[in-house]
């Protein structure tokens, strides 16, 4: 045979090599190594991205666990969809689904809440009073939000009045849209916040600002709004390099900002917010207001002694080890998702990230040996800027860019592309997340 | 991004297009790939003529399969901010220029049979 008959394609090598393609699609697919068998008792509190996607690779790694995942609420949210909810680009019900839909086989679900914690005797007390032993628990309740901690507001005023909240759920989320539309058409102020204290994912903010921005631009013509962001210390977002490239796109766009303003109260009657400032209270009047409440954790973890007692200590974030995620004086607890106090991480993305090595570690503690995994701070956000661009922000504990995709998928450029993986192949990568696949 | 398998891949289509949208058109590239082969197996040659057709088709296919992907996207032309972005445009008109090429192809050789190769 010549090397040129070789390269001659026929109707047989074509087809052989179809088939080829297709083994080599399936033979792909990670081999499944022996299940452990052991004996532990499990619990998790929390069926959120932590949780779920916890669950689901564990049932994967350990036989005869005995595994019990605490969670009240019926319906699972997509949390990174509410900013698109709130811009209006989807409904509500694009992030909501049924908590059981996620969960595998063979594991108990309570749909109570945690109750309390008793790190010594290793029970969990829930809401209805059941008591559960643990050889190993993982803490992923969320986060709460605060909104009695901003005078003057309340939760029934969203939508209406000219206020906007978009993490308070997706029936919220619909609702600031509605009041965000109404600006939109009408013209006038808009006013942008954020909590001082730690937060679900630092870019929703300045996503939320940059749609409104864009859309109200799009719908009333440029000039007839007034945008102001309201940042809650020097900076507009925890990365310098990143702060400094929105600095520069809230110039381009005409957005201001205010540095060090942290939402203190609002009068929704004659529509002014009230920020506390380094040199004291500031007044602004607006048509319309975003307003992101302070972020704590669950009482049950501040009262259970599970907290950081030196650091946060007004958001009583569980003391873990940054790279372990493992509690620092109780080795048998773990914290995943908002909950845990490391710096950065409380997303969807850093989940993601984190849950390897929870599962890890745990596996580890089982077996009598020390994991190996490490977290190091891994985050991302698709900071979207306008409809149809966002910026695809990865970065670590150092304050390092840890680009996915490096010299194709530039961090701080405003690309379609980055849109996409936003609006669209983030849903099913989280997706794929619950179900412990990626 | 850490790990991207082909599940993950399908479950990023079924959330572009919605899971009927989408896998109706795997139907249907299928079901054309597979009469466009018959006709290739069938005549046992290219007809020119057909295939002139066929590459007249190729612009409008191209523009046909940006409209559809910006218009499912919630995006528009102006979006398009660097070379990555371009090379997903290009990307995009090219399939949707190949895939109007094969059905034209496909079609006029089921459709006039093979008189006129």
């Amino acid at each position: 045979m010549t090397g040129l008959e070789k390269q001659s394609p026929s109707r047989r090598t074509f087809l052989g090599l179809a088939a080829g393609g297709l083994t080599a699609v399936f033979a792909a697919q990670p081999a499944t190594a022996a299940k452990i068998q052991t004996k532990a008792r499990i619990v998790i509190i929390g069926a959120g991205a932590a949780g779920t996607s916890l669950v689901n690779r564990l049932v994967t790694r350990l036989d005869g666990a005995a595994i019990t995942i605490i969670d009240p609420s019926a319906e699972h949210l997509y949390q990174p969809g509410l900013s698109l909810v709130a811009a209006g680009l989807k409904p509500a019900s694009y992030t909501r689904s049924r908590t059981t839909d996620w969960l595998p086989q063979g594991i108990t679900l309570v749909t109570e809440a945690a109750a309390a914690v008793d790190p010594v005797a290793k029970a969990v007390t829930t809401s209805g009073g059941q008591s559960l032993g643990y050889d190993f628990l993982i803490l992923a309740p969320g986060l709460v939000l605060d909104h009695d901690a901003i005078e003057g507001f309340s939760l029934d005023l969203v939508g209406s009045s000219g206020i906007g909240a978009l993490y308070a759920g997706p029936q919220y989320a619909a609702k600031t849209w509605e009041a965000a539309s109404k600006f939109c058409e009408s013209g006038g102020v808009g006013v942008f916040t954020r909590p001082a204290t730690e937060m679900k994912c630092a870019g929703a903010p300045l996503k939320h600002t940059f749609l409104i921005e864009d859309i109200a631009t799009r719908v009333a013509g440029a000039g007839k709004h007034e945008m102001h962001y309201a940042a809650n210390n020097e900076a507009l977002f925890g990365v310098p390099i990143v702060s400094e490239k929105v600095r520069m796109l809230f110039e381009s766009r005409g957005i201001a900002a205010h540095y060090s303003h942290v939402l203190k109260s609002i009068d929704p009657g004659r529509k002014r917010a009230v920020f506390q400032t380094p040199t004291g209270d500031s007044e602004i009047g607006y048509d319309y207001l975003h307003v992101i409440p302070p972020q704590r954790a669950p009482e049950f973890v501040r009262q259970s002694g599970l907290s950081w007692a030196d650091k946060w200590t007004d958001q009583g974030w569980v003391e873990v080890d940054m790279k372990t995620l493992r509690h620092l004086r109780y080795p048998d607890i773990f914290a995943l998702g908002d909950v845990a106090g490391v710096p950065k991480g409380k997303t969807a993305a850093s989940v993601k990230w984190q849950v390897p090595v929870v599962e890890d570690r745990l596996i580890a503690a089982i077996e009598g040996r020390e994991g190996s995994a490490v977290y190091d701070g891994y985050t991302s956000c698709p900071l979207i800027t306008r409809v149809g661009r966002a910026m695809l922000i990865e970065f670590d504990y150092h304050n390092n860019l840890t680009p996915s995709f490096p010299g194709v998928i530039a961090p701080l450029e405003e690309l379609w592309i980055s849109w996409l993986m936003k609006e669209v192949a983030l849903k099913a990568t989280y997706n794929a997340m619950l179900r412990g696949k990626a | 991004m850490e790990q991207l398998t082909p599940e993950t891949l399908i479950a990023v289509f079924e959330e572009i297009f919605g899971r009927t949208l989408f896998w109706g058109m795997v139907v249907v590239a299928a079901v054309v790939t597979a009469a466009y082969i018959f006709v290739l197996i069938r005549d046992r040659s290219m007809s020119m003529r057909k295939f002139l057709l066929a590459q007249l088709s190729m612009p409008f296919g191209a523009v046909a399969a940006v409209i559809f992907v910006m218009a499912m996207t919630d995006s528009n032309l102006r979006d398009i901010g660097g070379p990555v972005d371009l090379i997903v445009l290009l990307g995009i008109a090219a399939i949707g220029a190949v895939g109007a090429a094969i059905l034209v192809y496909t079609a006029q050789s089921l459709f006039r049979g093979q008189r006129d190769l």
